[in-house]
């Protein structure tokens, strides 16, 4: 019973350091959250409502290069009837335009790397590297 | 009737032979007989026709090639085992190694004609491809879904004319300039031309055909009698490549 004080000292110190990066976080003002991704300013709305977006875009990409490679449709209307030329670069980058700070951003967020960049082009990006 | 029992392997065996044969011959590709160009499916077969005089006439013009490697993103890569072509100029003796013209002259038969894919009706690359990542469309078109291709080459080694070539490395340090309309390539896939059927499909013309400035490629529906691929068809004597191959191009070289 004499080492009481002792065990409840360590208890507390134990609690302290496991929960150590929380009050850091707290002290240094950060608020954990997902990504800070960059919305276009110019554009009230994207292709589908935003959740459908959020969850479901790859699907959405995939269904319009089924479109435009196989069966050669390039025109895809959104449920809210409005009609999109169907194209990675040229549709969703030409509101995204800055594939860096969003794409990417919540890609290296979620830990994924689509490959499609490997030969799809970010028009910004080769104007950027352009003399 | 009875039959013994000898009787009847034999005649098992053989039957089992006949239909292992007709399978054989079949997976050999020795089929009833070659597929002619009579596809009429909904009416449009695109098809070319090259004028080679008219494109001799230009000298050592290249606009056409340039114009669909733009357009395209096709890369230069100078060492001959690991270029990519879309279009391109072939030796006359290349191109056409079955119509043997013995004494025609050196300088003939090492003129340059302009090859590209064939577009053919009985495509050998289609048949071979495990992952239908090159596929006949309606119209013709043998089209490539490079999402799809796994780079196994089967359509390499299939294709009669070398119309399709691998990327053995990241084509992009080899392109001049970047088209950022139309994706490049990535190591490890195969690319062919494809009758530029992204302008068709917004109404252009294929990008070699409107940049030659001697209209020596003509570009047309061959199922339409009055146009003018099938005009220039009926005015001249036109010869394909290897057309006794079985393959059907679509592409012909006005004698
Ligand atoms: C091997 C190269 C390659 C890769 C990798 C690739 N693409 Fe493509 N993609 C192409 C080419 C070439 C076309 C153009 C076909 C055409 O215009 O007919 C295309 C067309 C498309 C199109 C329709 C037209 C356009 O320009 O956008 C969509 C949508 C598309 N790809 C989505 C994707 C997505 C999503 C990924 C990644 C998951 C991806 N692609 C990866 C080569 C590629
Ligand atoms: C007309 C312009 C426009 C086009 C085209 C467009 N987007 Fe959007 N996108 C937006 C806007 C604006 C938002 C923000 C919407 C909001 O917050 O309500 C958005 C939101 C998103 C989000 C959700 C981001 C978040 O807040 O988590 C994703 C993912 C997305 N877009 C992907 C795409 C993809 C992929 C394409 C191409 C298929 C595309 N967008 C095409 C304008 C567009
Ligand atoms: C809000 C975050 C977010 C934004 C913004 C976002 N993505 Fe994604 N994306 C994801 C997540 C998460 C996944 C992985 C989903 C999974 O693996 O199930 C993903 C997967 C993908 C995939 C499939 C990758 C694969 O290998 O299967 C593609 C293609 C894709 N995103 C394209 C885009 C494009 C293009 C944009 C920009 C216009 C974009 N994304 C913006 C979160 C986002």
């Amino acid at each position: 019973m004499r080492d009481r004080y002792v065990i409840l000292a360590a208890l507390v110190l134990f609690f302290v350091l496991v929960t150590a990066p929380v009050w850091y976080a707290r002290a240094a003002g950060e608020k954990a959250g997902g990504p800070d991704v960059k919305l276009p300013t110019q554009e009230k709305a994207c292709v589908m409502p935003v959740d459908y977006m959020r969850t479901s875009h790859m699907d959405l990409l995939i269904s319009w290069r089924e479109r435009v490679v196989r069966e050669n449709i390039r025109t895809w209307t959104a449920p809210d009837g409005t009609v999109y030329t169907v194209s990675l670069s040229g549709t969703c980058l030409k509101c995204h335009t800055n594939k860096a700070e969003f794409c990417d951003r919540c890609h290296d967020y979620a830990g994924v790397t689509p490959y499609c960049w490997d030969c799809h082009v970010d028009p910004a990006a080769i104007a950027r590297s352009r003399p | 009737m009875s039959i013994s029992r000898r009787g009847f392997l034999g005649a098992a065996g053989l039957s089992a032979l006949a239909l292992a044969s007709k399978s054989t011959l079949d997976a050999l590709g020795f089929e009833a007989a070659p597929q002619e160009p009579t596809s009429a499916a909904a009416g449009t077969r695109w098809a070319m026709v090259v004028d080679p005089r008219k494109c001799l006439d230009q000298g050592d013009c290249t606009k056409c090639i340039e114009a669909c490697d733009y357009a395209h993103n096709v890369p230069h890569i100078t060492n001959p085992a690991h270029e990519v072509k879309w279009i391109w100029k072939e030796p006359f003796e290349d191109a056409f190694p079955f119509l043997e013209v013995d004494y025609a002259p050196e300088a003939f038969r090492e003129q340059p004609v302009m090859v590209l894919c064939n577009h053919c009706d009985n495509a050998p690359c289609v048949r071979v491809c495990p992952t239908q990542a090159t596929w006949k469309r309606d119209d013709g078109i043998v089209m490539m879904d490079w999402h799809r291709c796994i780079g196994c080459r089967y359509c390499m080694a299939a294709c009669p004319y070398g119309s399709r070539s691998f990327n053995w490395g990241d084509p992009r340090p080899a392109m001049a300039s970047l088209n950022p309309d139309y994706p490049t390539r990535t190591k490890g896939v195969v690319e062919k031309c494809t009758f530029c059927e992204e302008r068709l499909a917004v109404g252009q013309r294929p990008a070699c055909v409107d940049a030659c400035p001697a209209r020596a490629l003509v570009f047309g529906n061959l199922d339409d009698p009055e146009g003018e691929v099938r005009s220039l068809l009926r005015a001249r004597f036109a010869v394909r490549r290897k057309a006794e191959l079985g393959t059907g191009p679509a592409v012909y070289y006005l004698v």
